[in-house]
């Protein structure tokens, strides 16, 4: 068959977009194949009582009867402390480092920082894991922190928050740099000294992609499994206030990857249970930082 | 001449800013040079010339905004009632020397009433009735007031962009300034709302020194008591604006006046 030009092209063309559209689809099947397994073996267990009981004993009914499926309680308040713990320390520290690289650091020094920046988001998050356990192990050892908070929902907290630094810093630094600096001008010409511009004119116009930047940080620290294998490895209890920050819990990454190398029937459900709960919450995190970029004053802000 | 048409006879002028030896750079690029000149009180000055002349770096140099720009530095004194500015933190400057931009540039984020009070909130006036008081004289300077009194909650970006224009000029007028620059600030809006902004102007010069940026020369006509010619950074001629529109001295300013370059 011969064929004009024209339609060569035309044909070359078709082909082209249909190759893409199928790249795209096999990208998406392990997304699909995740949310498909992980709600097709996670209802099973999902009810009530998953939610408000501790995780249960380990239990085969094989050799045993009365197997309990329990609940992730204690998981999902673990990850609610880490996230409030990570969150505490890596938000202002980070915003206020967006801030910096943004409005102030246009120069070599603030180049080489967003270097390091980046270079610490590419760390693998076991390391962080290690560098934060040895960190407070030293800390310890000089006496200038108590042994226990080593390995706690504290320390894990703290490599959480390592990690999401850099994440918010860029993110908001890339915020801030979308804000057009007429915005800039018009507050300095006002007679408003360089810092309240900043921080009152400047960072309330990009706020809705600062926010983004912050939730996504916070969805990437959600999931983080590595660093809480070694310093917040697991507790069957609920957190107890009176006891502080220096106990162990439990959380829904570190109980997944607990319980679904068990031989135990009753955990592994669990696990699917809590697979289930996580991915939910992860995309609830990720929605609302879609929505939280729909601004109240619409085209008007920065997005 | 008062309303009636008889002279009255004017009050002394004094020179509210002066402007000696001032030069501009970015990077090593020099653009103003060596610029001398007087800017009368309670008038209005139009600075006019081809594009690229530098018109807007030199009234940036006015309220010290210029520096702003990483690498841009000034050289030369600007002498506000006697004083110069270089000496002052630019951040008194600024309140003193208020600025509108060629682009309307509300806040976004904020209302119409939040972009007049704005910057008085972020210069610490607490008191609400004060200012409200403000806003609400600002606004009526700016002659929107009745345009916007029934919507002050609305988004200052809602406004049509020639009411943003006078937004900005009553966000600038809210800080009592005593000079107000305005860099070419009918650029981006239609006749109408051009005219509009030339009333205001000619409201203005009773009480503020106001000296604008514009590429328009009948604009300049219109609103002008003084018109200075700028060319290559340099100013060219400078005096009453029928003289320079009418008997120019130098043949520069002929020529560009005629539309033969520009």
């Amino acid at each position: 068959m011969k064929f004009d030009r024209d339609t060569r092209r035309k044909l070359f063309s078709h082909v082209v977009s249909v190759a893409c559209l199928l790249c795209v689809g096999i990208a998406i099947i392990p997304l699909g194949s995740i949310l498909y397994e992980s709600v097709l073996k996670g209802i099973v267990v999902i009810n009530w009582s998953f939610f408000t009981e501790n995780q249960p004993l380990p239990c085969n009914p094989q050799f045993q009867s009365g197997c309990q499926f329990g609940g992730i309680f204690n998981s999902i308040e673990g990850t609610l402390l880490l996230i409030g713990i990570s969150a505490a320390i890596a938000l202002p520290l980070g915003i206020l480092g967006g801030i910096y690289l943004s409005e102030f650091g246009r120069h070599r020094f603030g180049d080489s920082l967003r270097f390091f920046a980046d270079v610490l988001t590419g760390v693998p998050s076991i390391v962080v894991g290690i560098v934060v356990f040895s960190l407070f192990f030293l800390l310890a050892q000089q006496g200038l922190i108590p042994t226990n908070y080593t390995l706690s929902v504290l320390s894990a907290g703290v490599a959480l928050s390592f990690i999401m630094i850099p994440i918010v810093a860029r993110t908001c630094e890339e915020a801030l740099a979308l804000v057009p600096n007429s915005t800039r001008e018009a507050a300095l010409a006002l007679g408003v000294p360089k810092w309240k511009a900043v921080t009152s004119i400047v960072l309330s116009t990009g706020r809705s992609a600062v926010m983004t930047g912050a939730l996504l940080a916070i969805a990437r620290a959600t999931g983080e499994t590595a660093p809480l294998i070694i310093l917040d490895a697991g507790s069957q209890f609920s957190f107890q206030p009176s006891a502080g920050l220096h106990q162990p819990t439990s959380s829904l990454p570190f109980s997944i990857y607990n319980w679904v190398q068990s031989a135990y029937p009753n955990w592994i459900a669990d696990a699917w249970g809590a697979t289930l709960v996580l991915v939910v919450l992860m995309l609830g995190i990720s929605v609302a930082a879609r929505l939280a970029l729909r601004n109240k004053y619409g085209e008007g802000g920065v997005v | 001449m008062d309303e009636s048409g008889t002279l009255v006879a004017s009050p002394p002028r004094s020179a509210k800013l002066q402007v000696e030896g001032l030069s501009a750079y970015y990077g090593s690029k020099q653009v103003i040079q060596d610029l001398s000149i007087d800017f009368d009180d309670k008038s209005v000055t139009a600075i006019i010339g081809p594009s690229g002349c530098g018109k807007s770096t030199f009234i940036r140099c006015l309220n010290r905004i210029h520096e702003t720009v990483p690498r841009a530095r000034a050289t030369g004194r600007v002498l506000l009632d006697g004083e110069d500015v270089y000496t002052i933190d630019p951040v008194r400057v600024r309140r003193r020397v208020g600025m509108v931009f060629q682009k309307p540039n509300p806040f976004p984020t904020m209302s119409i009433y939040g972009n007049v009070a704005s910057g008085l909130r972020l210069n610490g006036v607490r008191k609400p009735a004060l200012v409200q008081e403000r806003v609400i004289r600002s606004l009526k300077q700016a002659a929107m007031w009745d345009e916007v009194k029934e919507h002050l909650d609305a988004p200052g970006v809602s406004l049509s962009g020639g009411q943003q224009q006078r937004l900005c000029i009553a966000r600038a007028l809210a800080v009592e300034p005593e000079v107000l620059l305005m860099d070419e600030p009918c650029s981006a809006l239609d006749p109408i709302a051009t005219s509009k902004i030339e009333d205001l102007i000619f409201d203005l010069k009773r009480d503020y020194a106001v000296i604008i940026v514009t590429h328009n020369m009948q604009q300049a006509a219109r609103v002008a008591d003084k018109t200075a010619f700028l060319y290559l950074g340099k100013l060219i001629e400078y005096g009453d604006t029928k003289e320079i529109f009418e008997r120019p001295k130098v043949k520069l300013t002929e020529s560009y006046i005629t539309g033969r370059f520009g």
